[in-house]
């Protein structure tokens, strides 16, 4: 039977992918970020996975305003990197697992969550820029450690999902990765945040106190932050901070959520400012 | 019954809902063709012509060709649509976003490397954080021009 047995929370900025590309993660401005990220990307070699399933939002990139599925599971073969306007990032392509996939989205559909199947999508720094914080910057050639399952969330054209409706999916997907019969060793990765405006007037938006309490109840008390109206987000996090209810999804998926496990360990937790418009907020939780 | 807006009432700041997506549109497409390296060359060549080609309002394309981000977010553009073009003009996330703000590009990056804008003041329209209409443009260039 495959099992769920971590979480991963992380920002996913495209300033740090392009630090990382261009070779500036040791500048002074860049240094702290990344140190912070020394324990996971030893934890990743610790604990490697048989799979990741990444949810993550796309910035206009795989899907443009002809059509914008609130919920995409990647069932391909294989994810490129896109082109988001910079050229492509020097990563290599993602390797699927559409067998799991499409297990997954037989699954969750049943439970009533209407998700939509992609079998063609380029990915964008949303889920590459996550990978190459866990997982440092392999060549093309060496590939990322594990095939990933992209779960692609709209979090850029509202209406856009409500953190309970994240949540109550990431428990859909637990009962679909434990009904599947391979023995596989899967991690759950929610992306995006932490509190960040790239618009208007008010671009720059930081809220330290609140990402902080945030992560704090994202650990201690996720049905109560579940409840956290949309609006809650854009006010306290800016209006880009709206892609955290993404993290959702990935708690709503570890085992003390509906069965009698304690609260997972965390086994690292990292928080810093700037990003360039935005603030970093990262943890990993093991299910006990 | 209208349908319940409660994010009309947050200072410097446009969600994009269904509505400005219909209206911006054309404006969104024509910045999603910059994701491949031939278009933005053909565009970088001859803006105006390339514009041109796009069923966009006339509005939209003069927002464009100024480079005006807050002007293009009214007419219904999106950030994440519109950051094709700062990456066509090979500008960072954080310039695009600066320029949006009125302050030079130094002084809203140590704005940032300062932990960033505060919440304070800049939760609801009518307040006297940095962000409300009253105290814009922000920055000492918008200053010294005299805005």
């Amino acid at each position: 039977m495959a099992r769920i047995t971590a979480s991963v929370f992380t920002s996913h900025v495209p300033a740090i992918g392009a630090a990382l590309d261009l070779g500036r993660d040791q500048d002074d401005y860049w240094k702290p970020l990344f140190k912070g990220y020394e324990p996971s990307k030893q934890w990743m070699k610790d604990n490697k996975p048989d799979v990741i399933f990444l949810v993550y939002n796309d910035h206009a990139t795989a899907f443009s305003l002809d059509m914008i599925p609130t919920f995409a599971i990647g069932t391909a073969d294989s994810f490129t990197p896109a082109d988001e306007g910079w050229g492509p990032r020097p990563v290599p392509t993602v390797v699927g697992h559409p067998d799991l996939a499409s297990h997954i989205a037989q699954s969750v559909i049943q439970q009533d969550f209407d998700l939509t199947i992609v079998n063609k999508m380029d990915v964008d720094h949303g889920l590459t820029v996550p990978l190459s914080l866990m997982c440092g910057q392999p060549t093309p050639e060496q590939g990322w450690p594990c095939p990933v399952i992209p779960f692609a969330v709209n979090v850029v054209q509202y209406p856009v999902p409500s953190g309970q409706r994240c949540f109550n999916l990431g428990r859909a997907i637990r009962n679909a990765i434990e009904s599947y019969d391979e023995d596989l060793n899967v991690h759950i990765w929610g992306t995006g945040g932490m509190s960040h405006q790239l618009q208007g007037a008010r671009a720059g938006l930081i809220n330290k106190e609140w990402d902080l309490n945030f992560l704090d109840r994202l650990i201690d008390n996720p049905h109560g932050l579940a409840k956290m109206p949309h609006i809650d987000y854009v006010r306290e996090a800016g209006s880009e901070g709206i892609e955290l209810v993404m993290w959702l999804i990935a708690r709503g998926a570890m085992s003390d959520i509906d069965s009698p496990a304690p609260v997972p360990k965390v086994a690292h937790r990292f928080y810093h400012v700037p990003a360039s418009n935005t603030a970093v907020g990262h943890l990993i939780l093991e299910n006990q | 019954m209208a349908l319940h807006k409660p994010y009309t009432d947050v200072p410097g700041t446009i969600i994009f809902d269904a509505q400005q997506s219909r209206k911006g549109y054309w404006l969104n497409q024509f910045c999603m063709s910059l994701m491949k390296a031939e278009n933005r060359l053909r565009f970088k060549a001859d803006e105006r012509a390339y514009l041109d080609e796009w069923a966009m309002t006339e509005e939209q394309k003069q927002a464009v060709l100024a480079r005006d981000l807050n002007w293009c977010m009214r007419t219904g553009g999106n950030i994440y649509f519109l950051a094709k073009i700062g990456a066509t003009d090979g500008l960072s996330f954080q310039q695009m976003a600066g320029s949006m703000t009125g302050m030079t590009e130094e002084e809203y990056r140590a704005m940032m490397l300062a932990g960033g804008r505060s919440a304070h003041g800049n939760r609801v329209v009518g307040e006297d954080g940095d962000a409300q209409a009253h105290r814009q443009p922000q920055g000492l260039s918008a200053r010294k021009e005299g805005n």
